[in-house]
């Protein structure tokens, strides 16, 4: 039985509807994540979880218990705050203890149990600081050795690594990772930021305007979003617009304006389809200034519109004789490329297989 | 600005001396050795022997000081509850019914509440005198005890009952804590206004009791004594320290940042 079983959950302020009949099942041990641009309603889910807010309709049941009028302090679920929200009157080793003495832990336990929970985070020796004495990566050490320290059913993180600077959230990325596997804990994580989403994640839930628009494992979610939503919201995309012009088989013929006929794998569902989206990943595209590759199927010339250089790719956006823009991304050790950048200008060829793109039918 | 600063500063000076000079005028003549406060004399400290000698004033100052700690720790607890309670509800007219006491006259609300008290058949005294205090200070104490709550991260209310906390325990352990400077200050600006109140107290004191104000007030009727100096200096004196503490405690409420 799953861990966390979220039925049909509605939230309304207002006129506004938050969370609309939302459904999630979470098992034990999965690191889950809730993600969506701010406004998505994903963080009103978490909070619902935790028990600071309740739902309008539906239920959330944690390990088989309706959690209806449940307060959080009776919920077997902590949170780390965005804010981490230490209490700042009290040094790191009492707000660690905190929610120890708060279950009634013996008093003898508790300075072990303290001791442990900074291991785990690699605090040792920190145990007399207050917050304030603390760096942001620590903080947030803290904040996680705090919410994990009773051991809880579930861990909720609210965008815990939003204030920190990329270096830094790149190792707290790995640490949250090796400290999931080690305490096998639920974590259900909340991120506006899709890289950090597919990095972490067993499973990812994008959330647009209250809903679940895709439930998948990110690899899934990368290379087949089920609607424009997913695929744009999920790294960078080409996004094309087109009619069906001809469908054999495992094949078909698109017609996208200002670009011409593109041919693509058909997908599960396409069948009987006459509109949709073509959506095209950027590192899918070949560029050249004579193609090679004779897999490319779709290929067309254009020149180079604009290049955006990010030091280890660079984004051309190319626009092609029709008069459409693509995105077309080439990583800058890509074996075979010239020695010198394309330039704004540059006559060039770009290309695609016919399993590059993938299709979403409207 | 920056090409004329002696313009700010000049402006800055008179605007202090127009302030302060009187005060010190009073605390420098409680020392002057003579009956009249007209021209310096000698030093002395015969004035405050004189003060300690004098019945009614001591009687007055015990007056004070019990009228003072008894209604601003009453105005504290009610002014912190109402201070939590605006922060906590976001209500919208306790905010107004809690500073109305502190915008309207003083005159107004001093004659409101003898009419008040004279309906209600109380006696006028030391009873009447604590009542209309706590009612002008809970509104100092909320806004001190609201400004500090609203400086605090909503979050850590919801941490200590995510951590385990009941509501009751994620108030005694978590925010009262917190807000505790905001309602030592409360507490001290509610004392001083208080022990310095004249006009609401003049008309709720009736004919018996006495307060340090009422009695220097009467004092200066006859004639401005140096005794009358003597006792507004301690007066001053204690003021002063109290609103030090208050401004050390929680700075939020009285500077910037």
């Amino acid at each position: 039985m799953a861990l966390l079983e979220i039925r049909s959950v509605t939230r309304r302020f207002r006129d506004f509807v938050a969370v609309d009949g939302v459904s999630l099942s979470i098992q034990a041990g999965e690191f889950f994540t809730l993600l969506g641009p701010s406004g998505c309603g994903k963080t009103t889910l978490l909070r619902m979880i935790a028990g600071f807010d309740q739902p309008d309709g539906g239920q959330i049941v944690i390990d088989g218990k309706d959690m209806a009028g449940v307060p959080p302090e009776e919920r077997n679920v902590h949170t780390v705050f965005q804010s981490y929200a230490l209490f700042p009157h009290m040094t790191v080793e009492q707000n660690i203890a905190f929610p120890l003495k708060m279950s009634r832990c013996p008093a003898g336990e508790i300075g072990a149990r303290v001791r442990e929970a900074l291991d785990d985070v690699s605090l040792l020796g920190m145990e007399k600081r207050f917050p304030n004495e603390l760096s942001g990566g620590q903080r947030q050490r803290v904040a996680v050795a705090r919410a994990l320290v009773n051991r809880p059913k579930l861990l909720l993180l609210d965008e815990p690594l939003a204030a920190l600077d990329a270096k830094l959230k790149e190792k707290m990325q790995l640490e949250l990772i090796a400290l999931q596997k080690e305490v096998g804990i639920t974590f259900i994580y909340v991120t506006h930021d899709q890289e950090e989403a597919l990095a972490l994640s067993h499973r990812i839930a994008v959330m647009n305007k209250g809903r679940v628009e895709q439930l998948d494992e990110p690899a899934v979610l990368y290379s087949a979003p089920k609607n424009r939503f997913v695929a744009d919201f999920i790294g960078e995309c080409n996004l094309l617009d087109c009619t069906v012009a001809l469908q054999d088989g495992g094949t078909l013929d698109l017609d996208v304006a200002q670009l011409g006929r593109v041919r693509a794998a058909g997908v599960e569902g396409s069948a009987g389809a006459t509109q949709g989206t073509l959506a095209l990943r950027p590192e899918k595209v070949s560029i050249a200034r004579a193609l090679a590759d004779e897999t490319c199927v779709n290929r067309f010339r254009g020149k180079v519109h604009d290049y955006l250089y990010t030091g280890d790719v660079t984004l051309y956006i190319v626009e092609v004789e029709g008069g459409r823009r693509i995105e077309v991304m080439l990583p800058n050790n890509a074996v075979g490329r010239s020695s010198k950048f394309f330039e704004p200008g540059d006559a060039v060829e770009i290309g695609w297989r016919e399993d590059a793109g993938h299709f979403l039918r409207d | 600005m920056r090409r004329r600063p002696w313009l700010v500063w000049t402006a800055g000076v008179l605007t202090y001396l127009f302030l302060y000079v009187p005060l010190i005028i009073v605390v420098v003549y409680s020392f002057n050795d003579s009956r009249l406060n007209a021209e310096w004399v000698g030093f002395t400290t015969h004035w405050y022997g004189e003060l300690l000698r004098d019945e009614q004033m001591i009687e007055a100052a015990w007056n004070s000081l019990l009228i003072g700690v008894v209604a601003s720790a009453v105005s504290t607890v009610l002014g912190t509850m109402a201070g939590y309670a605006i922060y906590r509800f976001r209500l919208r007219l306790l905010p107004i019914l809690v500073v109305m006491p502190i915008a309207i006259p003083e005159i107004l609300m001093g004659v409101s509440l003898l009419i008040f008290f004279v309906m209600l058949n109380l006696t006028l005294g030391l009873v009447s005198i604590i009542l209309s205090h706590i009612a002008f200070c809970v509104g100092f104490v909320a806004i001190v005890v609201r400004s500090r709550l609203s400086g605090m991260d909503e979050s850590l209310i919801e941490a200590a009952r995510d951590l385990g906390a009941t509501p009751v325990q994620a108030f005694r352990l978590v925010t009262l804590p917190l807000i505790m400077p905001g309602i030592v200050a409360g507490a001290l600006m509610a004392f001083t206004l208080s022990i310095d109140d004249f006009v609401i107290t003049f008309f709720t004191a009736g004919v018996d009791s006495v307060t340090l104000p009422l009695q220097i007030y009467s004092m200066i009727k006859i004639a401005v004594t140096p005794e009358v100096n003597a006792v507004s200096t301690l007066l001053m004196l204690l003021t002063l320290v109290l609103i030090v503490i208050a401004t050390r405690l929680a700075p939020g409420s009285f500077r910037g940042k």
